[in-house]
């Protein structure tokens, strides 16, 4: 049961957050200058916009909480029982990020899906 | 069409890095959090305890290491990939988790857990080939 709210928080804030980080980059803009003082300024101008620290709180929420499920689980599962955000992340691209997902792109999150589903049959 | 053949370098590029030091750094925080044992935080006090063995662990910081790593290289990726593009390319990441669990900590991954795997990379394979981008650069 407690397993179960941690999952849900790394998925849920988890996604969230990548969602609003996101969107943060996106108003940051391409980054076409990899030296590292440009990359710096990236660094500076993401932390102006607010979806960034939203983003990075629901980010560090959803670390925390993989911390405590890794003291009771094997990585070899946790790890692929969080890839249920795929289907949170292909929706909130779509909807939150106004991105276009195509039918073959939701077919290869579904297959994906399917490949999680039987990883976590794989349990021992 | 050369504007076009470098943006997929450089997404590939980083892309790879994610794959590498993602999964790294899960394995290690398992390793390093698998030692300290089950958690437990029912009070500040035993949250601050378990915050502080944490905090204590080589293991950890090399994996919070390697997932710093990976977080700029996403964060740098999705400054001009979709996000839906760019989360399940990087889904061969549980391929390498797997593939570092059984090596690295010796964990018993099942036969059909492996299948799993595959079905995912599989998955991986059809969302590779849409394009990076589909909303206007701003």
């Amino acid at each position: 049961m407690r397993e179960l709210i941690f999952y849900l928080l790394i998925i849920g804030a988890g996604t969230g957050g990548e969602l609003c980080v996101s969107r943060a980059m996106k108003a940051v803009g391409e980054v076409k200058d990899f030296r590292p003082a440009a990359l710096i300024r990236v660094a500076a101008r993401a932390l102006q916009v607010p979806w960034m620290w939203l983003g990075l709180t629901l980010m560090g929420t959803a670390f925390f909480a993989l911390l405590a499920v890794l003291t009771m689980e094997n990585v070899s599962l946790v790890v692929p029982v969080t890839a249920l955000s795929y289907a949170a992340g292909a929706l909130g691209g779509k909807f939150f990020l106004g991105e276009q997902v195509t039918r073959r792109r939701w077919a290869g999150v579904l297959l994906v899906c399917v490949g999680v589903a039987l990883v976590i049959m794989g349990r021992r | 069409m050369k504007a076009s053949a470098s943006l997929h370098f450089k997404t590939y590029l980083l892309i790879l890095l994610m794959v590498i030091f993602g999964p790294l750094g899960n394995v290690l925080l398992g390793k390093g959090m698998k030692r300290i044992g089950a958690a437990s935080v029912g009070t500040p006090a035993q949250a601050l305890d378990l915050l502080s063995r944490v905090l204590a662990s080589g293991t950890i910081w090399l994996g919070i290491g390697s997932l710093i790593t990976f977080f700029v290289a996403y964060m740098l990726v999705l400054s001009w990939a979709d996000y839906s593009y760019v989360q399940p390319a990087s889904s061969v990441a549980y391929a390498m988790v797997a593939l570092l669990a059984h090596f690295m900590l010796r964990e018993a991954v099942t036969p059909l857990r492996w299948m799993g795997v595959l079905v995912i990379c599989l998955g991986v394979l059809v969302v590779g080939h849409t394009p990076p981008r589909t909303t206007e650069p701003t």
